[in-house]
């Protein structure tokens, strides 16, 4: 009995210790050399793995950062300009400073403003219902709202409006990695500079078409009438097929487009609530719940 | 036992609600809207401009380059306007807008050619004038006429094969046309026989067609060189590699065309087109439209001009039904659900099918449960359950390594499939961007 048991410890700390020889010639014989460096990268970046800087993932970005001389068209996306510097540190480079971006969603076109006209029962991908056809609208620049973006965002940053049928980008979420842009079939996402309070002004449209038609396939469509254009004091905005398109490089956000727009295609976010000049306030007598409404009437001056 | 292809292939129930209704002559409408992308390849150019009165087959778009088709205006009358039409693809595309000169006789006249036998043209004349005359494949893929018959030098041709096979259900304009043309018809395949320098021609019609086998039977009993082979009812058999399997038990190879086995293919609406192309000058302006669906008060065929707007055909059979929900450009296995009737015929356009709720709608999708009938019914020996599972997951170049180019999208595997897997939606996507990467390396 006794005898047994010594027998089969002997065996495993014996071939334990020869595979342990073999495993330590090998390692040292067919030892590859990695620049530590990479590695000192690697754990600097974020490590999602998004592809979002172009390179398949953290992993063969951190090699070709450390491979290249001059890495300022480098540029990390996720860990922006703190992450890029930090990785400049590291490896002795100097980096390009780069403002940080978020994804936009270029369209407005809601079930209530834009009549559905056609059915669609194929499989729910934009892509595929794309290549088929134009669309259950008639509007054959918007968003199908089939949520390819949706699914190609790694951090959970855009979810469908059930209500609304577009995606809605959760811009504290975004990382402006860019997968979405790619999904996109038809490019109505697009990356616009994130100022410090987050600051936008953007024409939430791309119907190309003419006004007349553009307006029937989709109330809040932008019918090409250039009065932004005109309204614009830094000339930041062209219109180019029937289209405005705001410059994020030459926009000052003053916002004089926004109410000139006739079908409110121009969109603002997070700006404080307008002043007005006059507001009249008066009390109502508490209704039946015994709340107090109070109700703002607005008059422009 | 009748000849039929050999792999796969299934027999949706036909109903040719049409085979008996003589072609009728559809009055020109009032505009016709002329896509200048009707034919496979490049798309043609515009050669007329904004209120430019033009004769009726007078040229208004030059073909664009080698695979490409000039477009004749199907009326006389007055360009009005340049415009963006939606066509069958759903999109908006180029159009020729064209409004009927109502004065001009030409536009009414109905002139029924005689019958003219001998051929004066070489080949080489063949060849150019059903070029000239905008001539394509009218089965439905629009590929032009002349570049199957630019045959390369190395290749040896052997057989012309006509295919009068419409074997897409609902859909009859083959069928009468041979009916109602059968001399004609002869008489254009002797004009591509001596085209191609070809001592041999098959005629190859699905046994469902008896009236129209007899009819050839009867017209080539003293042609030693003309043969009609009566085919088993099987769909996909109009297409080109499968009519070739079926009649000449030859295959062709993997990304080659039938001239790698020394066959022509070509359909029989194609052969009259070129009859009259040849024999009488007459370009094509004109092809047979079977308008059909259950529901139709008077479903028929007709000739009708390229460029009508499908909502006038569908008011000359008694206007659209009720509880219509789609409305199909081309046969129910392959034609196009159209976005509204403003949609124009263009020379690929061989049917228009309305249906209603029961037939239009999708059952629900459910697991796939390996039950292996998507690749029994695979005219192409392909497994689509494989082939959509890799487009799904995005595995694109191991897609392309199953051969999924070789798909001929003919939708049989999408038929059978008990579980109502999308399999044709995600190959036809998986094609596409396989193609999208390749032409990228390239």
């Amino acid at each position: 009995m006794n005898e047994s048991i010594l027998n089969s410890v002997l065996l495993l700390v014996s071939l334990g210790a020869v595979t342990a020889l073999v495993l330590f010639v090998v390692s040292k014989k067919f030892y590859v050399y990695e620049d530590p460096l990479i590695a000192e990268v690697e754990d600097i970046l974020p490590g999602a793995n998004c592809a979002g800087c172009g390179s398949p993932g953290c992993k063969s970005f951190a090699e070709k950062l450390v491979a290249t001389e001059d890495i300022s068209d480098l540029f990390c996306p996720v860990g922006g300009n703190e992450v890029m510097k930090l990785v400049a540190e590291t490896l002795g480079k100097e980096v390009a400073e780069k403002d940080p971006t978020v994804a936009v969603v270029r369209c407005q076109g809601s079930c209530d403003v834009r009549p559905k006209t056609t059915e669609y029962q194929g499989p729910k991908s934009c892509a595929i219902s794309a290549m088929i056809y134009s669309g259950e609208t008639d509007c054959q620049y918007g968003c199908l709202g089939d949520g390819d973006c949706v699914t190609a965002c790694k951090f959970d940053a855009m979810y469908m409006d059930e209500t609304t049928g577009l995606p809605i980008v959760i811009t504290d979420k975004c990382t402006s990695c860019g997968m979405c842009v790619e999904a996109c079939p038809r490019d109505i996402i697009e990356m616009r500079p994130k100022n410090k309070r987050d600051l936008k002004v953007y024409v939430g449209c791309l119907n190309e078409e003419k006004g007349g038609i553009a307006k029937k396939a989709c109330s809040v469509a932008c019918i090409g009438c250039s009065k932004c254009v005109d309204a614009c004091p830094k000339e930041a905005i062209t219109m180019v097929n029937n289209l405005a398109y705001i410059d994020p490089e030459y926009c000052t956000l003053c916002r004089k487009c926004v109410p000139v727009c006739p079908t409110h295609s121009i969109i603002e976010t997070n700006f404080p609530p307008p002043k007005v000049k006059k507001v009249v306030e008066k009390k109502v007598e508490a209704d039946s719940s015994g709340e107090v409404k109070s109700v703002n009437l607005v008059k422009d001056a | 036992m009748l000849k039929t292809f050999s792999k796969g292939g299934i027999h949706p129930p036909e109903n040719k609600l049409t085979s008996t209704k003589t072609i009728k002559r559809l009055a020109p409408p009032k505009v016709v809207y002329v896509p200048i992308a009707q034919h496979i390849g490049i798309p043609a150019e515009i050669i007329v401009d904004r209120k430019d009165k033009v004769e009726i087959g007078q040229v208004i778009a030059k073909s664009g380059g080698f695979v490409s088709s000039n477009i004749h205006s199907p009326v006389a009358g007055t360009v009005t306007k340049l415009d963006m039409v939606i066509d069958s693809s759903g999109y908006k595309k180029q159009c020729i807008v064209i409004r009927t000169d109502v004065k001009n006789e030409t536009n009414f006249q109905e002139t029924e050619y005689p019958l003219k036998k001998e051929i004066d043209l070489e080949p080489a004349e063949i060849v150019k004038r059903i070029s000239d005359l905008g001539i394509v494949g009218l089965g439905g893929a629009t590929f032009p006429s002349h570049v199957k018959l630019n045959i390369k030098e190395d290749k040896k041709m052997d057989c012309l094969i006509i295919n009068g096979v419409e074997c897409e259900p609902y859909l009859t304009a083959d069928h009468r046309l041979m009916l109602e043309k059968g001399e004609e018809i002869i008489v254009g395949i002797k004009i591509l026989m001596k085209a191609l320098h070809v001592h041999k021609a098959v005629i190859g019609i699905e046994d469902n067609k008896h009236d129209a086998v007899e009819l050839f039977k009867r017209l080539t009993a003293d042609e030693k060189e003309i043969q009609v082979a009566a085919l088993q009812v099987k769909y996909p058999q109009g297409g080109e590699k499968q009519l070739i399997s079926a009649i000449l038990d030859r295959e062709v190879p993997k990304n080659g065309l039938p001239m790698d086995v020394g066959v022509v293919v070509n359909n029989v609406g194609t052969i009259f087109a070129i009859y009259q192309a040849i024999q009488h000058n007459k370009p094509l302006i004109e092809r047979v439209v079977t308008v059909t669906g259950k529901k139709l008060e008077n479903p028929s065929n007709f000739w009708v001009k390229i460029g009508t707007p499908i909502k006038d055909l569908i008011e000359e059979v008694g206007g659209m039904p009720e509880g219509t929900r789609k409305i199909i450009n081309g046969g129910p296995m392959m034609g196009k659900a159209i976005k509204n009737t403003d949609v124009p015929v263009t020379k690929g356009t061989s049917g228009i099918l309305i249906v209603d709720d029961g037939e239009a709608c999708r059952g629900e999708v459910k697991n796939c449960i390996r039950c292996g009938e998507c690749v029994n019914v695979c005219p192409m020996g392909l497994e689509p359950h494989l082939l959509m599972n890799l487009t799904e997951k995005g595995l694109y170049e191991k897609a392309a390594q199953e051969d999924i180019m070789t798909c001929i999208e003919c939708g049989s595997c999408s038929y059978v499939c008990p579980s109502n897997r999308p399999l044709l939606d995600y190959i036809r996507f998986g094609k596409n961007i396989t193609k999208n990467l390749a032409s990228s390396k390239n």
